[in-house]
């Protein structure tokens, strides 16, 4: 018997044929192999940066002499730090850190001016908000050198003594809310977003494209429904699901990663419920708009990718070029982050939630509103 | 109820594109009447019957379907029509029973965990109703699918093809189930391509790239054809062969 040859060419000639085919028809696939290299492309070329600079900063200045101002130009001229606004007590400061407003609170106590030209070293204190250590890092790094050429200016001449060999003043950082810098602290939390954004889109995403793929769609379209039932009915058993997930990962936090958990646990589980409907609203309403079950997935992906990496969970927000911070804002993981984040370890409170909180209630509802309109009642 | 009529259309036509699938249909079919809807692969028959059921937006055509305007009033249709669709509809993954009581809740019947207890002792299944629905054969796939139909007491039923790969017994106990209900006042609109079924109903249309050929009660459609050798079968493919000529695209 003649031995068969181990590929005919014919065979695999039809194969690369039919596949070509398909590959023309499936549009969104085809747009997926173009676009996902632009996205990573723009992403990681444009949008991210390790090392972020120009953080907004807010400056204590309780002295009026010469020197106080010198140093509030030298931040207002550094590449690392961007000048916000100037407070007056140690309220607002703290204020102004807690809801995220600012990297930085600069103190420059009273008798500054005068107790440097004494000689006496005064204290200028640096609060930063180190729940993401790798923000801060380089800034502080750089505060030293910065502060002490701020000063050379006006300590020549006579007075160049007081600039000798460590420095005309004392510098004191306090990494406010993580102070050891531990990075789980920052990632543990940020984790639970990340988890609930990728379960819960890609979960209800496949939820109505599965009923037309199966064929029960026709069936449940003949039954005297609205939309809304079917998409809130779709939505509230994975809300369940995604409590189970919070719960786990509030449970690992806790006892294998030891973050501090300084707010209050009710107030996190009532904004989790906002969220995760905010993802589930995502994921349905990709499910209207997408023909089969892989494009759902394929339109998971898409935005999961852009949350993770605008978000603030991989890198630095601020860090970030105004146009990538501009899309974070809009994705609901980016105010989540903030929310845990300041829950767990600033100890916010109802206040500085509900800054974020509303942000995410309104990308649900505007989300869930095209799903609705979108929800095609007939099988056309 | 206008005039006497379950099903009153007039003009009923359906676009996909340039393509008509319905082509201007006119239909009366009264209560209680078996009405077979007949045609090759293709003739527009589901689509039309997704138009009497709202499950798609006429571009032209009106009238009434139970009474009820099928423009208008598509949701008030929905509450009283059963339809079986070509394709088993139910959840695969979901039980007999959880099937039925799904069906029960969407329609909101009352007591019903007995009209789910009652249906499921009518299709026999009695002690197998935790089975799961994708692991049935298909004679009884189509049994519970008409079972899951009727359970909200519909005054029509609208089945679509629905002895399509069920062997002869089957079939003929599912038309003695379909005429016991009929004589109870069930309306009953029927697509088939098995001749033997199409003798069996009451009334027949015979549809063709969207265009309704002829219609009557069997014996009519059979005199009106005027072939020498008169069966259903031959008048059929008869039409078939001559609406080849006239419709092709």
């Amino acid at each position: 018997m003649k031995k068969r040859p181990p590929l005919s060419f014919a065979r695999f000639w039809a194969i690369v044929i039919k596949e070509f085919v398909q590959m023309r028809r499936d549009r969104l696939t085809f747009g997926m192999i173009i676009g996902i290299p632009v996205v990573q492309l723009m992403l990681f070329g444009y949008a991210i940066n390790g090392d972020p600079k120009h953080l907004p900063t807010a400056v204590l200045l309780a002295d009026n002499g010469q020197q106080g101002r010198s140093i509030l130009s030298a931040l207002k001229n550094s590449d690392y730090f961007r000048f916000v606004r100037e407070l007056h007590t140690e309220a607002e400061a703290d204020a102004a850190l807690a809801r995220g407003e600012v990297q930085f609170v600069v103190t420059i106590p009273e008798n500054f001016s005068r107790n440097l030209l004494r000689g006496e070293k005064p204290t200028v204190l640096v609060e930063a908000d180190a729940t993401d250590p790798s923000a801060t890092g380089n800034a502080i790094a750089s505060l030293r050198t910065l502060l002490g050429s701020a000063l050379q200016q006006d300590l020549k001449g006579p007075l160049s003594f007081l600039a000798g060999s460590d420095g005309p003043i004392n510098l004191r950082v306090h990494a406010r809310y993580n102070p050891e810098g531990i990075s789980q602290y920052n990632i543990v939390p940020g984790l639970m977003g990340v988890v609930l954004t990728m379960t819960m889109v890609m979960i209800t995403g496949l939820a109505i494209t599965r009923e037309r793929e199966r064929g029960t769609m026709e069936n449940l379209l003949s039954m005297p429904t609205r939309p809304l039932e079917v998409l809130l009915g779709k939505i509230i058993p994975y809300i369940f699901v995604g409590y189970i997930q919070v719960g786990l990962i509030l449970a690992a936090a806790r006892f294998l990663f030891h973050i501090p958990m300084t707010g209050s646990i009710p107030l996190l589980l009532l904004t989790s419920l906002v969220f995760i409907a905010a993802n589930l609203a995502m994921g349905i309403t990709f499910s209207t708009l997408a023909k089969n079950q892989l494009q759902a997935v394929q339109m998971t992906f898409f935005f999961f990718l852009p949350s993770l990496l605008l978000s603030g969970f991989m890198f630095p927000f601020r860090g970030m070029p105004e146009w990538a911070q501009a899309i974070g804002e809009i994705l609901p993981l980016t105010h989540f982050l903030r929310v845990i984040r300041g829950i767990l370890l600033k100890g916010n409170g109802f206040e500085e939630v509900l800054l974020q909180l509303w942000q995410i209630a309104l990308f649900a509802v505007v989300v869930l509103a095209v799903g609705v309109k979108r929800y095609r009642k007939t099988l056309d | 109820m206008k005039g006497n009529f379950a099903i009153d259309v007039r003009g009923m036509t359906k676009r996909f594109g340039d393509h008509t699938v319905v082509n201007g249909i006119d239909l009366q079919v009264r209560g209680g009447e078996v009405y077979g809807f007949l045609g090759p692969n293709g003739s527009g028959k589901t689509t039309f019957i997704r138009m009497l059921c709202g499950l798609l937006d006429a571009d032209g055509g009106e009238g009434t379907c139970l009474g009820f305007d099928i423009i208008r009033e598509s949701d008030s249709i929905k509450r009283q029509v059963g339809y079986m669709t070509q394709r088993f509809s139910f959840y695969e993954d979901l039980s007999i029973a959880e099937n039925l009581d799904f069906v029960a809740r969407m329609y909101g019947v009352e007591n019903r965990r007995e009209a789910v207890r009652e249906s499921i002792d009518r299709l026999g299944l009695a002690g197998r109703q935790k089975q799961l629905a994708g692991e049935l054969s298909g004679g009884w796939k189509q049994r519970l699918a008409l079972a899951a139909c009727l359970i909200h007491n519909p005054r029509l039923l609208l089945l679509d093809e629905p002895t399509a790969g069920v062997d002869p017994k089957a079939r003929r106990d599912f038309w003695e189930q379909i005429h016991e209900l009929a004589g109870q006042g069930l309306t009953f609109l029927i697509t088939t391509h098995y001749m033997d079924e199409a003798e069996r109903c009451d009334r027949l249309a015979y549809l063709s790239y969207g265009n309704l050929l002829t219609s009557g009660t069997p014996a009519e459609v059979i005199a009106g054809a005027g072939l020498t050798n008169p069966s259903l079968e031959e008048v059929f493919i008869h039409l078939m062969g001559s609406s080849k000529d006239n419709f092709s695209q």
